[in-house]
């Protein structure tokens, strides 16, 4: 198991300090009334980040979601130390940001958003360099960039200049580099942000391989709808205020409803007929799609719409049902689309 | 995707999570806070080092700024200056001043990196680390200071062409001069850079500043032919004890190539160790003003 340092266990651990038990199913990350405000140079006070509380758990893939500038970056800060929160607690891997930030930084990693590396050093060095800066032994530090470099498939190219490397291997390298001192919980800001598709796709695979393989935690940032849809659960967060949390399912689910679409060949009539078997706080459209309406459990009213439809002498040409998106849930919190741009489903 | 049909990490007890809070347990006491807060020191100055090996052409190109001023400058000077006013031929004269030169530019480039690590995001990288700031700059000044002396000590090979003789005792002192000059300027410039955000701020700085600096150090002329209002400016510059310091280590073991001229106090030369005092206490102070700015929390 490269990742973990389970494989050295210092005899310390046999006696462990009095008020250092691990209170065996900590979450990973709890955050109660996080609030981060700056004050303007004229007085004026912008709220970043306005009361989260989070929970994530130990070996879980968490998404947070959210536009930009909607407090995703502030909050990492806080949770890996680099800012005081302006109120409220946090703990990440057992350790409070407030007054053991030091601990916290040790034992968390960070891939930034842009992040970066010395470009004339080699892969290796720069791997090298990180890891003594967090304090790994010299002979620690060699055995950990070779794993680490194993891991990121870069192990053929680890005598090369970083800026002799593909953006999508920098990326990679730079996910090695955050794990050389074998974080409890990694925190990824935009991890798949400015790679092509091919290299997201790699990405994804490395940090789905780390869950899957070795049981990090990850805490992912992202504004790519897809990407949160493959985590275990997400956040979504938007002008610094959680809206929703939960499982991708579960947070969908909430808000219930698939899209039913029909294409018929009287679509006017069809909504009569439709009108009849439906809630009547069903509303119904047709529009150049055709008739359409969203119900609990879409696919289950398909067989049932088309009968009734047959019987009275409507031809049913196409039907489908959708479940909704996480754009859709992100709209029916805040009004707004996230991706304007379809980014997303 | 498997993700959702994964069980939740609870639902199987202590699995590899557990194991990994236990890791990061063992870790938090161990290796020793100071041994730690080494090992990061000692990963800037590999940094440094490292950087210093893989830039050889432009670090080539730096040696030979101070070589051309000491065979160009010192040669076409040489002649009109006469060597009865300096005590020493006027390349010799120069000498001490190239090799303050020499150690100044990659002690000045640790502010500029300073800034472009701040602009390229490595900065955060450094911070994120469990270290504390003052060994990060702290660091950043001992890794300037030994790439600034190994280059120093580069140009010290001249020494025979300008008719100084190879001492070991002497480079030695040179040497110790080196590292204290090279030492006071990065931390110079790590005070002045550790306020800026844009390196075009600090280039403009340094421009305005380095000019009178090194004219007023006694590199290029004795400072008692300066006019009188300047020997003031001269007594509070940095790079002038730097360069007396070089060329009384100089005077100390050849006496025949001892020059004239140097920093003076109401008309008196201050000994040897208090001007090197000087230029450490002036290099500790910089290097404490930087860090109580570069450890302000956000």
């Amino acid at each position: 198991m490269p990742l973990h340092t389970g494989d050295h266990a210092s005899p310390r651990t046999a006696a462990p300090h009095p008020g250092d038990t691990p209170p065996a199913p900590a979450p990973a990350i709890s955050t109660r009334g996080l609030v981060k405000s700056y004050r303007g140079p004229d007085g004026t006070t912008t709220h970043a980040v306005r009361g989260l509380d989070l929970d994530v758990r130990q070996g879980e893939t968490f998404a947070f979601l959210g536009p930009n500038g909607a407090g995703k970056s502030t909050t990492i800060a806080m949770l890996c130390a680099l800012t005081r929160p302006t109120s409220g607690h946090a703990t990440v891997a057992g350790a409070d940001v407030l007054t053991e930030p030091d601990r916290v930084r040790r034992r968390v990693g960070l891939l930034f958003q842009h992040s970066a590396l010395d470009p004339d050093l080699t892969a290796e060095q720069n791997l090298r360099v990180h890891a003594r800066l967090y304090g790994l032994g010299r002979a620690e530090a060699r055995r950990r960039t070779a794993e680490v470099l194993d891991l990121a498939d870069l192990t053929d190219r680890r005598r090369s200049p970083v800026r002799t490397l593909s953006g999508g291997m920098r990326r990679r390298l730079e996910l090695a580099r955050q794990l050389l001192h074998s974080p409890g919980v990694l925190f990824l800001d935009e991890p798949t942000t400015g790679l092509d598709p091919h290299a997201r796709a790699r990405v994804r695979e490395h940090l789905r391989d780390l869950r899957d393989r070795h049981g990090s935690t990850l805490f992912v940032t992202t504004h790519y709808l897809d990407e949160a849809e493959h985590c275990d659960r997400l956040a979504i967060i938007d002008g610094g205020r959680l809206v929703a949390q939960g499982t991708p399912h579960e947070v969908k689910a909430a808000i219930g409803d698939d899209r039913v679409v029909l294409r018929t060949s009287d679509d006017e009539a069809a909504r009569r007929v439709v009108g009849t078997l439906t809630p009547p706080d069903r509303s119904l459209t047709v529009d150049a799609d055709g008739l359409w309406l969203r119900v609990p459990d879409g696919s289950a009213w398909i067989p049932r719409l088309c009968a009734a439809l047959g019987a009275h002498g409507i031809a049913v040409h196409a039907a489908s049902a959708t479940p909704p998106t996480l754009d859709d849930v992100f709209f029916h919190h805040t009004g707004r689309s996230m991706a304007p741009d379809g980014g997303g489903r | 995707m498997t993700t959702l049909t994964r069980p939740e990490p609870d639902g199987n007890g202590t699995g590899a999570p557990a194991r990994l809070a236990a890791g990061a347990r063992a870790g938090a006491e161990r290796p020793p806070r100071l041994r730690r807060e080494l090992r990061a020191l000692h990963a800037l100055v590999h940094r440094d080092l490292l950087r210093l090996a893989c830039q050889r052409t432009p670090t080539a190109l730096m040696l030979l700024h101070p070589v051309l001023y000491l065979f160009i400058l010192g040669g076409g000077l040489a002649t009109l200056i006469p060597t009865a006013s300096l005590g020493v031929g006027y390349r010799t004269y120069l000498f001490p001043g190239m090799l303050m030169m020499t150690v100044q530019t990659p002690a000045i480039m640790v502010g500029i990196r300073l800034i472009t690590d701040r602009q390229s995001g490595y900065l955060r990288e450094l911070l994120m680390a469990p270290v504390g700031r003052a060994t990060l700059l702290l660091g950043g000044c001992a890794g300037g200071t030994l790439v600034a002396t190994v280059q120093g000590a580069v140009l010290l090979g001249l020494a025979g062409a300008v008719g100084i003789p190879y001492d070991p005792v002497l480079f030695a002192l040179l040497l110790g001069g080196m590292v204290l000059a090279s030492f006071t300027i990065t931390a110079l410039s790590l005070a002045l850079a550790v306020g800026l955000s844009r390196p075009e701020t600090f280039h403009t700085l340094l421009g305005l500043v380095m000019m009178p600096l090194l004219f007023l150090s006694g590199g290029f002329f004795p400072l008692a032919s300066l006019p009188g209002w300047a020997q003031p400016l001269a007594a509070v510059n940095p790079l002038a004890y730097g360069v007396d310091v070089l060329r009384r280590s100089i005077a100390l073991r050849a006496p025949g190539q001892a020059a004239a001229g140097g920093v003076e106090w109401a008309g008196r030369q201050p000994p040897l160790f208090l001007e090197a005092g000087l230029l450490l206490t002036a290099g500790v102070l910089a290097l404490l003003w930087a860090t109580r700015r570069f450890s302000r929390p956000e």
